[in-house]
C-alpha cells in the first residue's frame, strides 16, 4: 500500500507518459524489419499489449480515492507554448478503458496480422501504436494545443489504418469519407477552443476553466463541441462515415476504432461540457439527450437490416454511442436542476456503458476478424454453422453477444439497468413538460435494448448456428492461441464487470466526485449494487450468476440422470420435404424483414422482385440511409457548384495570376491609406 | 513652404529620380540584353545612394551594405543573367501584352498612387532620406507591372529583381537600411533564387521548346 501511495504522489503521470512514449518506440521499432512478421507481430504487438496493461493499471491508481490531479509541462511544443499534461480521475478512467480493451486487442492483433495484406506489417505496427499513443495523449492533454495535435494524429493514424488495403476502391472511398468528416469535426473543435478561452488567448485548460463566458458564447462552445465530438462519435446525422470506415479496416483496427476511439470522443464531450464549461442550462442536456436517443434508435434499426457482419456491428456501435450520449445528456439535465445524485447516476451509467461497450464491441469485432480469416466471407448470407468448426471463437463471441444484448449477468445489463434507473427517477425534475417528456426516454431506451437483442440473435444465429450455407465453410479452422487469449481477456472483462459491478462503480465514483461533487450510493458487497437506495432497487450479479448456473446444472443432471440420458444426432424434422438444404434456413435478410417492414420510413429501399414466371429468379434489395440522399448528396452538389464557380479564377495565364497579386497589393495599400 | 534642401538631400533626390527613370525605361525596353544592363545601372544608383547615406549618417554597416550591393547587383546578377541569356539564345522579347504607351500611362498612375501613399508615412520618418519613400514604392509597383506585362520567363525574373531593388531602396530611405543579418540573408536568397530560376528556364525550354509563358497555359486543368 505504501508503494501505491508513493506512486500516486509523484510518478503516476510520469509513468503514464513513459508508457505512451514506449508505444511510440515500439511503433518505430516495427520499421526496423518491417517485413518480418515474426518480429513485428509475435514480439512487438505483445509488448504493446503489456504496455496497455500498465496504462490500465495507472488509470486504476488515479481512480483511487484521495488521488489529486497531477499536472506537468512537457518540453515539446512551440516556443512559449509547451504541451501541458494532466492526470485526474476522468482521464484515469479513460486510460483504464483504453488500456484494458487495448491489451486484448493488441494480443489478438499479434495473432491476426499476416503477410501480404496491403500495408507492410512494420508500417502497420507503427500506425497502430501511434494510434494508441495519440488516444492516450488526447486523454492526458491539458491544453487545447496538445489536445488538437493528439486529436488530429489520432484521426490521421486511424485513416491510414482504415486504408490498409488501399488498392480496393471502396476502401479508398470509405477512407476519404472518414478523413473528410474527421476534418469537419476537428474544425468545429478548433472553433470551440477559440470560444472557450474567453478572450484570455491562453490555451491551457486551466485558463479555460477560469474563463467566464456569457451564456450565448458558452452555448456556442457547447454546440461546437457537440458537433465536433459528435462527428467523431457518430451521432446522427454525422454518422455516415462510421458504417463505411469501420468495416473497411482490418478487424483489430475496427475494434480499436469502435471500442476505443469513439470513447475518446465521449471523453472530450465530458471534459468540455462538465469540466471546462461547468455544465450549463437545462436545454444542453435536453438536446444531448434527444440526439443520443435518436442515434440509439437509428443505429439499432439499421443494424437489424444489415447483411454484412461488420456493418451490422458498426451500426450497433452507433446505437451504443447514442445510449452513452443519452445518459450524458441526462446527467447534464439533472445537474442543471441541481439533482446531484441523479446526475451522478446517469453519468455513472454513461461511463460504465462506455467501458462495457469498449469490451464487448472489441470482442465482437475481433471475433468477426477470426471468422473472416477462417472463411474469407463477410456477408451473413454465406456464413452459418460455424459453432462446430470454431468452438473457441463461437463460445467467446457468445459472451460478447449476450453482453451487447444486455442480458444478465453480463456487463451490458448493468449499465443499461443503471440508465433505466436514472430515467425512472426523472419525473421528479422540477420543470414542467421536461418531467413529462424525459421519462418517455426510458421507453426509447427499452425499445433500443430490445432491438439490440434482436440484432444479436441475428448476428450470432446466422454466423454460428444452423447449417453452413457454403460448402467452403467446412474447411474453416478455429483461431490461433494468441487470438484466443485476446478474445478471452475481453470476455473475462465482460463477465467480471457483470458479476462484480460494484468494483467498476467504485472506479467511476472518483470521476463523478471530481465532475459533479457527489457519488452514487455504494452497494453492500462488491457484487451487489444499489445506486440510489437499497430499498428502491438493487442488483446482485453474483447471486444471479449462481442461480443461473444452478438451474443449468440442475437441468443437465435431470436430463442426463432422470430422462433417458442418451444423446442422439438425427436430422431435424423436415415437414415432409424430401430434403433440406442449408439454403432453406432463415437468412439475414429474412430475419430482418419484420424490422424493415415496421420501420419502413427510416429506410430508402430499392428492391427488385422477380416476376412469377422468371426462369432465373433474382431477388435484390438495397437499403440506404435517407440522410445520405437527403442531406449529404445535396450538400456535396452545392460544394461542387461553388468550386466550379471559383475555378473561373484559374485562367492558366501567368500574367493574370500576377495581376491578382498586384491588385491585392494595391487594394491592401489603399486600405492602409 | 518646403524648407531649403541641403546638398546631400538634393543629391539623394537626384539619385532617386534616376532610379525611377530607369524603372520607366525598363518598362519600355523590349530587348532582354538592354534590360539586364538597365538592371545593373539600377544597382549602380542604389550603391551610390547607400554610400551617400552612409557618409552623411556615419553608419558603418551601410558601407558593407553598399559594397554588397555593388558586388551582387552590379556585377554578379547581371553577369549570371547575361550568361543565361546567351546559353538560352534569347535576344529579344516579343511585344508586351499591353502596348508600351498604355503601359507608361498606367505606370504614371501608379507613381501618383505611390506618392500619395508615402506622404503620411514619410512625414513620420526622421531620416535625411524620408522624401524618397514614394519613389521607392513607385519602383516596386512599376517592377510588378513589368512582370505582369511580359511574356518571357527571363523578363519576369528581371522584374522580380527590380522589385527587390525597390524594397532595398525603401529600407535605406526610411530606416537607414535593415540589420546586416537580414540584408545578408536577402542577398543570399536572391542569388539562390536566380540559380533556381536558371534551372527552371532550362526545364521549361526542354518541356515546351520555348521560354514563352503562353506555353504554360497548357498546364491548366479543366
Amino acid at each position: 500500500m505504501h508503494g501505491v501511495s508513493a506512486l500516486t504522489t509523484t510518478t503516476a503521470l510520469t509513468a503514464v507518459l513513459v508508457l505512451v512514449a514506449s508505444w511510440l518506440l515500439i511503433g518505430a521499432l516495427g520499421l526496423v524489419q518491417s517485413n518480418r512478421i515474426g518480429w513485428v507481430a509475435r514480439t512487438l504487438f505483445p509488448l504493446g499489449a503489456l504496455i496497455a496493461l500498465g496504462v490500465a493499471g495507472l488509470g486504476v491508481v488515479s481512480l483511487t480515492t484521495g488521488f489529486a490531479a497531477q499536472t506537468g509541462v512537457l518540453a515539446f511544443g512551440l516556443p512559449d507554448m509547451p504541451f501541458h499534461v494532466r492526470l485526474d480521475a476522468l482521464s484515469g478512467f479513460f486510460l483504464l478503458l483504453l488500456g484494458s480493451a487495448g491489451a486484448g486487442i493488441s494480443i489478438f492483433a499479434a495473432g491476426y496480422f499476416r503477410e501480404g495484406e496491403g500495408t507492410a506489417p512494420g508500417l502497420l505496427c507503427l500506425q497502430y501504436h501511434v494510434f494508441l499513443a495519440s488516444m492516450a495523449l488526447v486523454v492526458l492533454a491539458d491544453d487545447a494545443y496538445l489536445f488538437m495535435v493528439a486529436w488530429e494524429t489520432m484521426a490521421l493514424s486511424s485513416y491510414f489504418l482504415v486504408t490498409t488495403q488501399h488498392r480496393i476502391p471502396e476502401i479508398q472511398r470509405a477512407g476519404f469519407l472518414y478523413l473528410l468528416m474527421a476534418h469537419v469535426g476537428a474544425l468545429a473543435l478548433l472553433l470551440c477552443f477559440g470560444v472557450l478561452h474567453g478572450g484570455s488567448w491562453l490555451m491551457t485548460f486551466d485558463s479555460m476553466r477560469a474563463a467566464t463566458l456569457s451564456p450565448a458564447w458558452a452555448a456556442a462552445a457547447f454546440l461546437l463541441a457537440l458537433f465536433g465530438f459528435g462527428a467523431k462519435a457518430g451521432l446522427v446525422p454525422l454518422h455516415v462515415w462510421l458504417p463505411e470506415a469501420h468495416p473497411a479496416a482490418p478487424s483489430p483496427v475496427s475494434a480499436m476504432m469502435s471500442g476505443l476511439m469513439l470513447k475518446v470522443a465521449v471523453y472530450g464531450m465530458l471534459r468540455i461540457s462538465f469540466d471546462l464549461l461547468h455544465a450549463g442550462p437545462w436545454w444542453w442536456g435536453m438536446l444531448t439527450l434527444a440526439v443520443g436517443l435518436g442515434t440509439a434508435l437509428f443505429g439499432a434499426v439499421f443494424a437489424a437490416v444489415q447483411t454484412d457482419m461488420k456493418r451490422l456491428l458498426a451500426y450497433s456501435s452507433i446505437e451504443n454511442i447514442g445510449l452513452i450520449f443519452a445518459a450524458l445528456g441526462l446527467a447534464l439535465l439533472c445537474y442543471a436542476f441541481d439533482m446531484r445524485l441523479l446526475a451522478a447516476l446517469a453519468l455513472a451509467a454513461a461511463l460504465l456503458h462506455a467501458l462495457n461497450h469498449a469490451l464487448f464491441k472489441s470482442l465482437l469485432f475481433l471475433a468477426t476478424g477470426s471468422v473472416l480469416h477462417a472463411t474469407h466471407e463477410r456477408s451473413l448470407g454465406k456464413l452459418g454453422g460455424l459453432i462446430r468448426r470454431m468452438p473457441w471463437v463461437a463460445t467467446l463471441a457468445l459472451v460478447g453477444t449476450l453482453s451487447l444484448a444486455g442480458l444478465p449477468p453480463l456487463n451490458g445489463f448493468v449499465s443499461e439497468w443503471l440508465l433505466l434507473q436514472a430515467f425512472l427517477s426523472t419525473p421528479s425534475i422540477p420543470h414542467a413538460f421536461t418531467n413529462m417528456i424525459v421519462p418517455l426516454g426510458a421507453a426509447v431506451v427499452a425499445l433500443t435494448a430490445a432491438l439490440a437483442g434482436y440484432v444479436m440473435v441475428k448476428f450470432y444465429g446466422v454466423i454460428f448456428l444452423g447449417q453452413p450455407r457454403e460448402p467452403s465453410l467446412m474447411q474453416a479452422h478455429d483461431a490461433g492461441w494468441l487470438e484466443r487469449v485476446g478474445l478471452a481477456w475481453l470476455a473475462l472483462g465482460c463477465i467480471l464487470i457483470g458479476v462484480f459491478p460494484q468494483a467498476a462503480l467504485d472506479a467511476i465514483a472518483g470521476v463523478t466526485q471530481t465532475l459533479l461533487g457527489t457519488t452514487i450510493q455504494r452497494g453492500p458487497t462488491p457484487w451487489w449494487i444499489a445506486p440510489v437506495a437499497q430499498a428502491q432497487a438493487s442488483y446482485n450479479g453474483l447471486w444471479l450468476l449462481l442461480g443461473m448456473a444452478g438451474v443449468i446444472a440442475m437441468m443437465f443432471v435431470l436430463v442426463r440422470r432422470m430422462y433417458h440420458g442418451r444423446v442422439r444426432r438425427v436430422p431435424p424434422w423436415n415437414c415432409g420435404y424430401p430434403e433440406l438444404t442449408p439454403r432453406m434456413q432463415d437468412t439475414a435478410e429474412g430475419f430482418g424483414q419484420p424490422i424493415r417492414h415496421m420501420f419502413g420510413p427510416f429506410f430508402r429501399i430499392e428492391r427488385e422482385v422477380p416476376s412469377p414466371d422468371d426462369q432465373a429468379p433474382r431477388y435484390r434489395i438495397q437499403i440506404d440511409d435517407r440522410f445520405w440522399h437527403g442531406l449529404y448528396l445535396p450538400l456535396a452538389r452545392i460544394v461542387g457548384w461553388l468550386a466550379d464557380a471559383l475555378s473561373m479564377l484559374q485562367r492558366g495565364r501567368l500574367a493574370i495570376y500576377l495581376l491578382y497579386s498586384f491588385l491585392t497589393l494595391i487594394v491592401l495599400l489603399v486600405f492602409v491609406l | 513652404m518646403m524648407p531649403p534642401l541641403n546638398l546631400v538631400t538634393q543629391l539623394l533626390h537626384v539619385l532617386a529620380a534616376g532610379l525611377l527613370m530607369i524603372s520607366f525605361s525598363m518598362l519600355a525596353q523590349r530587348r532582354t540584353r538592354r534590360l539586364i544592363v538597365l538592371l545593373a545601372w539600377q544597382g549602380v544608383v542604389l550603391t551610390a545612394s547607400t554610400l551617400l547615406v552612409a557618409v552623411t549618417a556615419h553608419l558603418q554597416h551601410l558601407y558593407y551594405s553598399a559594397a554588397l550591393t555593388l558586388i551582387e547587383k552590379v556585377w554578379l546578377m547581371p553577369w549570371i543573367l547575361l550568361r543565361l541569356m546567351r546559353r538560352l539564345g534569347i535576344e529579344s522579347d516579343s511585344d508586351p501584352l499591353v502596348n508600351i504607351p498604355t503601359l507608361m500611362l498606367v505606370g504614371l498612375g501608379l507613381v501618383i498612387f505611390a506618392f500619395g501613399l508615402a506622404q503620411p508615412i514619410s512625414s513620420l520618418a526622421t531620416t535625411v532620406t524620408r522624401q524618397t519613400l514614394g519613389i521607392a514604392m513607385a519602383v516596386i509597383l512599376l517592377a510588378f507591372l513589368m512582370m505582369i506585362a511580359r511574356h518571357k520567363a527571363v523578363t519576369q525574373v528581371i522584374g522580380f529583381l527590380a522589385m527587390e531593388n525597390g524594397l532595398f531602396f525603401a529600407a535605406t530611405s526610411t530606416t537607414y537600411g535593415m540589420p546586416m543579418v537580414v540584408e545578408l540573408g536577402i542577398a543570399l536568397d536572391l542569388l539562390v533564387g536566380v540559380f533556381i530560376f536558371g534551372i527552371f528556364f532550362f526545364q521549361i525550354r526542354e518541356q515546351f521548346d520555348s521560354l514563352d509563358l503562353h506555353q504554360l497555359e497548357a498546364l491548366k486543368e479543366d
